[in-house]
C-alpha cells in the first residue's frame, strides 16, 4: 500500500514537472503561468506518509586523485592552435601547476592523452595528437617530473571532448589531458 | 532540330555496331541492358531456396551490380517474357529489340545431384544476335551470390575491356554511439553490402583496416589494452598477431602487393617514421628518419615504390620513395594539404585526400605529380581505397553533424553513390577479387 502511494506521488510529481517544462518551452516568457500547486489527477489519497528530502552529499577531492589535480592546477587540460603542438602561456601555467602538484604527489603516475579536432585526416591526426601529448610531457619533464612517471597516448580525432563541427568545438578538442592513472590513496 | 537528330544518330551508331563501353571518358548515356530472370528446368528446392527463386535473385543481383556502375541501364524485366531453358541458348531477340535493349544477359540456375548449383551466364549483342561470352559457375548453395557476382564481372569485363570488381569484399569500421564516446567495430561485407559480419565487439577502438591482396588476412589498428598498435588478423583462422615490438604507437598499416610485407608508421618523441615488417621472419626495417610526421605508406603495384605523406616541408604533402626508403621526391604541390595516398592497382594513379578551402575532397594524381584531378566535392571526404580494377574509389564521407558513411565514385568523377551499411561507417578498404 505504501509503495502504491509512493509510486502515485512520483508519477504525479513527474507529470507536474513535465507540464512545467513544456510550458516553458512553448510559451513566450510574458505568457508563462506557474503550474497549479495541486497536480491534476484522482482525488487526494486519504493516508499519505511523509519522506524527508535527501541529505546533501558534497564532493571532496581525495589526495592523488584526478579531482585533486584539477583543483590544484586549475585544469587537467591544455588547448592547442590549429595543426599546432606549441604551448602557449596559459598552457605553460597549467602544466607548471600540474608539475608542482605531481612533485607533491610522488606516488602518482600520469598518462598524457593527446587529441586533435576532426579537421585533419585520420592518420595525420593520430600523429598530431601524439605530438601534443609529447609536448606536454616534455614540459612536465623539464619541470622535474620524472619521465618514468609519465606515459603518452594519442587518440587522434577519435575522442573529441565536445560534439560539434564548428570553431568553438574544434578549439576544445585540440587538447592534451593529464590523466592520473595510479597513486590515489 | 533536324541537325540535332542527325548528331544523335551519328553518336548512337558506333555503340550499336560494336557493343562496347568506353569507361575512360565517362559515358553520357548508360547502355540499355536486359537481364531477365535466369531460367531453370524443373524447379528444385535447395538450402538457398528454389532454383526458380534463385534464378530471379541472380538476375536481380546482376542487374543491381551493372546499374551501380552508372555504365548500364537495366530495363524493367516486365518489358519482355522470362526465358525458358531453351531460350538461354537461342534467345528470342525480337522481344529484347522491342524493349530497346542493346545487350542481353541471360542464363540458368540448376541443382546438381551432389548438392551444388550450376549458374550459366551468357551475354548477347541484341542487334547482331551474336553471343559475346558464356561461362558456367558451380557453387555451393551458401555461395550462390558469388555466381551472380562472377557473371556480373564477366559481362562488365567483356563490354568494357577491363576486369570487373563485383566478386569482392569490403572491410570497414562500423560506428555507433555519440561522437565523444564512439564505438567502433571492424566489419566485413560483400561489395554490394550482402553477407555483412562484425569482426570485433567494439570493446576496443579499432581503425584503418586493410585487406591483404593475396589471402584472408587483414591488418588493422587497435587500442586494446591502451596499447595502440597494428595487428594482423587472419579471418579464416581467427588468429591475431601484433606487428613488431615498439614502446610507442604504430598505425596506418598496409600490405605490399605480394602480401609478404606490411608497411606502417611508428611514433617516437612526437615524430612518426615509416617501417617495413617482414611477416614471415617478423623482422622490422626502418624506411624514413626525420623530425616529421611520415605516414600513410602505400606500395606501387610492382612493389618497387612507396607513396606516403609527410609534413617535412612544413605541411602535409605527398612523396614517392623507393621501397627501401631511398630517393624520396615530393609529388603534390599547390594550395592546401594532401594526405592518405593510395596507389591504384593499375599503377597509373594515386588517390588521396586533398584539403583546401575548408573542404576535404578525394583527388587523383599521377605518380610523377602531374595531372591532379578532384573527384568529389563535399565538406569532409577522406581515406580513399581503390576497386580491384582501379576504376572506382571507395571513401568515407563525414557530414557536419558528424554522421559518416561509405561512398564510391568513378575515376571519371561520375556516379557518387552511397554504399549501404547497417550502422554509420568509415575507413573502408576494398579487398581483391575473390578467387
Amino acid at each position: 500500500m505504501t509503495q502504491k502511494i509512493l509510486t502515485f506521488a512520483l508519477i504525479a510529481g513527474a507529470v507536474a514537472l513535465a507540464g512545467c517544462k513544456s510550458n516553458r518551452d512553448v510559451l513566450p516568457p510574458e505568457a508563462w503561468q506557474p503550474a497549479p500547486a495541486q497536480p491534476q489527477g484522482p482525488a487526494p489519497i486519504d493516508q499519505a506518509g511523509t519522506v524527508p528530502p535527501p541529505e546533501n552529499v558534497g564532493s571532496t577531492a581525495l589526495p592523488g586523485s584526478q579531482a585533486a589535480l584539477i583543483e590544484a592546477a586549475g585544469s587537467d587540460t591544455i588547448l592547442f592552435g590549429f595543426d599546432s603542438y606549441g604551448l602557449d602561456e596559459r598552457s605553460r601555467q597549467i602544466l607548471g601547476a600540474q608539475a608542482e602538484w605531481l612533485a607533491r604527489n610522488p606516488q602518482v603516475r600520469a598518462s598524457i592523452e593527446g587529441h586533435a579536432d576532426e579537421r585533419g585526416t585520420r592518420e595525420y591526426n593520430l600523429a598530431l595528437g601524439e605530438r601534443r601529448a609529447n609536448a606536454a610531457k616534455n614540459f612536465l619533464a623539464a619541470q622535474g617530473v620524472g619521465a618514468d612517471r609519465m606515459s603518452i597516448i594519442s587518440y587522434g580525432k577519435e575522442r573529441p571532448a565536445v560534439d560539434g563541427s564548428n570553431e568553438e568545438a574544434w578549439a576544445q578538442n585540440r587538447r592534451a589531458v593529464t590523466v592520473v592513472v595510479s597513486g590515489g590513496r | 532540330m533536324m541537325l540535332r537528330f542527325l548528331i544523335l544518330l551519328m553518336l548512337a551508331a558506333p555503340a550499336a555496331a560494336q557493343l562496347r563501353i568506353d569507361i575512360t571518358s565517362g559515358v553520357a548515356a548508360p547502355m540499355p541492358v536486359a537481364v531477365p530472370a535466369f531460367a531453370t528446368g524443373a524447379s528444385v528446392d535447395t538450402p538457398a531456396g528454389s532454383t526458380t527463386e534463385l534464378g530471379r535473385q541472380v538476375a536481380g543481383i546482376i542487374s543491381s551490380n551493372l546499374s551501380g556502375t552508372g555504365l548500364f541501364k537495366p530495363i524493367d524485366p516486365a518489358a519482355f517474357p522470362a526465358p525458358g531453358m531453351a531460350d538461354v541458348e537461342a534467345p528470342q531477340f525480337g522481344a529484347f529489340r522491342t524493349a530497346a535493349a542493346q545487350a542481353l544477359v541471360t542464363g540458368f540456375v540448376t541443382a546438381n545431384a551432389n548438392g551444388t548449383l550450376t549458374v550459366g551466364c551468357q551475354l548477347y549483342d541484341v542487334f547482331s544476335e551474336e553471343r559475346l561470352v558464356a561461362q558456367g559457375f558451380t557453387v555451393t548453395p551458401a555461395g550462390w551470390r558469388r555466381a551472380a557476382h562472377k557473371c556480373s564481372d564477366l559481362v562488365y569485363s567483356r563490354l568494357t575491356g577491363e576486369s570487373g570488381y563485383f566478386d569482392s569484399r569490403i572491410v570497414y569500421v562500423a560506428e555507433s554511439g555519440p561522437r565523444t564516446k564512439r564505438v567502433k567495430r571492424l566489419a566485413v561485407m560483400d561489395q554490394d553490402g550482402a553477407n555483412h559480419r562484425f569482426l570485433t565487439s567494439g570493446q576496443s577502438l579499432v581503425l584503418m583496416p586493410r585487406f591483404s591482396p593475396v589471402n584472408e588476412t587483414l591488418s588493422y589498428m587497435s587500442f586494446a589494452n591502451d596499447r595502440p598498435r597494428v595487428w594482423i588478423y587472419n579471418m579464416s583462422t581467427g588468429q591475431q598477431q601484433a606487428v613488431g615490438e615498439f614502446d610507442s604507437m604504430s598505425f596506418a598499416g598496409r600490405f605490399s602487393p605480394d602480401g609478404r610485407t606490411l608497411v606502417f608508421s611508428v611514433t617516437k618523441a612526437g615524430n612518426a617514421d615509416i617501417y617495413a615488417y617482414d611477416i614471415a621472419s617478423r623482422t622490422t626495417r626502418r624506411l624514413t628518419n626525420g623530425n616529421s610526421i611520415d605516414t600513410s605508406p602505400s606500395f606501387s603495384p610492382d612493389g618497387r615504390k612507396i607513396v606516403f605523406e609527410s609534413d617535412r616541408g612544413g605541411a602535409q604533402q605527398l612523396y614517392v620513395m623507393n621501397a627501401d626508403g631511398s630517393g624520396a621526391q615530393r609529388i603534390s604541390f599547390g594550395d592546401g594539404r594532401a594526405g592518405s595516398p593510395v596507389w591504384s592497382p593499375r599503377g597509373d594513379l594515386i588517390a588521396f585526400t586533398r584539403m583546401q578551402g575548408g573542404k576535404f575532397r578525394i583527388a587523383v594524381i599521377r605518380p610523377d605529380g602531374s595531372g591532379e584531378r578532384l573527384l568529389t566535392d563535399s565538406w569532409q571526404d577522406e581515406g580513399p581505397s581503390w576497386s580491384p580494377n582501379g576504376r572506382v574509389i571507395l571513401f568515407s564521407r563525414t557530414e557536419r553533424n558528424g554522421r559518416s558513411s561509405l561512398r564510391s565514385i568513378d575515376l571519371t568523377g561520375r556516379n557518387d553513390r552511397r554504399i549501404p551499411t547497417p550502422l554509420e561507417a568509415s575507413d573502408p578498404a576494398w579487398g581483391p577479387l575473390l578467387k
